[in-house]
């Protein structure tokens, strides 16, 4: 009930999110026409820094949105709040119309980690530094949460790791400890980690920044294969390539707000925002030589 | 010159009291390590006077002589009607003495497991209870096996002061021999060994420990980013 007047107040000044129908999301149920994510005067503050100011922002089903935005424009923070790992302060999220974080009967209470789980476990996160658990193997860190949090036995969740491994080209490397992977493998067994829990939603954190440049593109790929089985994904990036040519929507983020929102081509060649001309400028000059 | 009639004769009462000396250090390490886990978990929780008040008992421990709280155990018990045996007040004595000082390398460790790793499981869904069986214990293992092997080595040289409360551990029957006998330096030199032995006994085990937990990290040389969390965050 909540959630269809929140359909009904979908007035962001971002706006022009159409709701779409490509891609094959997991949807046709009555929840399709949910958005996955609503965001909803957002704002967050570190003591006086204020990080997050007044966002709006909605991602449909099957919808790539990149966020974009120079160091220290709270992209990271948004993100993280999203599956709550960082508290927000005034505003609200909501995920399949269920708030994030907070009682929906008394909207100020904390949810404490037992009931933020059950959201958790439909919202997948991948890190920039991995966080991959070092003393299990590859095989090991994809089965864990199968076993801890979908209660699968181990037989089966280990079959099932080996085909997300599979899935992310790194079946051979199934019995390897994460210290003898290369970080490209490492982010992709991370990935894997999360696709199999099928999760709703991916949340990536800058996936490829802690990578050698000649790893990026294999992180990418696996993306992009999972953009085009129609998996929602919010990515912080600094990566304009992918986010021109993966994403649906690009956020814009400056000082804690979405200084420009529209699809990878209104915010990168339409855009007026002299912000964005400058941030664009920045990237075009670090990437020339 | 050594006399083996000597070794003959206190033999088996020697090898009792390294039995009962190898006893209490024993169940004190498992008493203390399982008191200062306990120490350490309930310092986690959000709740000012709970952890101010692990943080007294930590620092009075660690700041009064073991000899002072055995007799306090032992002699003072009975006062408030705890009346235990020699052997029983010499193990509990030395397990809440060793609590305090594993509750501090054990929050030392728990510290140190990086963050991402926890948040990792955080957003997986993971239950607390599972991450800190699966995740967080694990990773302070690898950190704090050799300040653990250390504490134990220690721990097995403070079983001597148990002998002053009267239990029939090693020191205690080596006095036993010296006050019959008046062979002092069988007597000493002999309790220097087995101490030594049980001292070496116990690092050696905790090489081999500590070689199986970073198993993992010796396969290879490279660091894995994943020991440090994320600090350029945008």
């Amino acid at each position: 009930m909540i959630a269809a007047d929140k359909n009904a107040t979908n007035t962001a000044p971002n706006g022009a999110s159409l709701p779409r129908t490509a891609g094959g999301g997991p949807n046709g149920s009555p929840a399709g026409t949910t958005p996955m994510v609503t965001v909803r005067g957002l704002g967050k503050s570190f003591g006086t820094n204020e990080v997050l100011r007044d966002i709006d922002l909605t991602v449909n089903r099957s919808e790539v949105v990149c966020l974009i935005g120079p160091s220290g424009s709270g992209k990271s923070t948004l993100l993280r709040c999203i599956n709550f790992l960082e508290a927000y302060d005034r505003g609200e999220i909501r995920i399949e119309g269920t708030l994030v974080g907070y009682s929906e009967d008394s909207p100020r209470r904390r949810l404490t980690n037992r009931e933020l789980r059950g959201l958790r476990r439909n919202v997948g996160m991948v890190f920039q530094q991995f966080n991959l658990w070092p003393h299990m193997t590859a095989l090991e860190n994809v089965a864990e949460a199968l076993v801890q949090v979908r209660g699968m036995n181990k037989a089966d969740a280990a079959a099932r790791a080996r085909q997300m491994l599979e899935r992310v080209g790194l079946a051979a490397k199934a019995d390897s400890y994460p210290a003898r992977l290369s970080g490209g493998q490492q982010q992709r067994v991370a990935i894997a980690r999360v696709i199999a829990m099928e999760p709703h939603l991916m949340l990536f954190d800058e996936p490829t920044s802690a990578l050698d440049p000649e790893l990026v593109g294999e992180v990418l790929q696996v993306m992009r294969d999972l953009a085009a089985d129609g998996m929602t994904m919010v990515v912080v990036t600094h990566e304009m390539g992918f986010a021109a040519n993966v994403a649906d929507k690009v956020a814009f983020l400056d000082h804690g707000r979405i200084a420009a929102f529209g699809t990878p081509r209104e915010v990168f060649h339409e855009s007026a925002e002299p912000r964005v001309q400058q941030f664009l400028q920045t990237y075009h000059e670090r990437n020339s030589f | 010159m050594l006399d083996t009639s000597l070794i003959i004769q206190y033999g088996p009462s020697l090898l009792r009291g390294f039995g009962v000396t190898i006893l209490c250090w024993a169940a004190g390490c498992a008493i203390g390590m399982t008191l200062g886990f306990v120490l350490m978990l309930l310092r986690q929780v959000p709740l000012r006077p709970l952890r101010w008040l692990i943080r007294a008992y930590v620092e009075v421990i660690r700041g009064t002589p073991f000899l002072i709280q055995l007799f306090l155990l032992y002699n003072g018990g009975p006062s408030i009607g705890l009346r235990l045996e020699a052997t029983t007040a010499g193990i509990l004595g030395l397990g809440l003495y060793g609590s305090a000082y594993f509750a501090e390398i054990f929050r030392a460790g728990y510290q140190a497991v990086p963050k991402g790793q926890v948040e990792a499981a955080l957003s997986l869904g993971m239950s607390y209870g599972a991450i800190l069986r699966r995740v967080i214990v694990p990773a302070m293992l690898v950190s704090t096996i050799p300040a653990i092997v250390n504490m134990m080595a220690i721990l097995t040289k403070e079983t001597v002061v148990l002998s002053i409360i009267t239990v029939p551990e090693l020191m205690y029957e080596m006095q036993t021999m010296a006050a019959e006998t008046f062979a002092t330096f069988e007597t000493i030199l002999g309790m220097a060994l087995f101490y030594w032995l049980l001292v070496e006994v116990t690092s050696r085990l905790g090489r081999r420990l500590e070689a199986r937990v970073t198993r993992f990290l010796t396969h290879s040389s490279t660091p894995t980013p994943s020991t440090r969390t994320s600090t350029a965050r945008a």
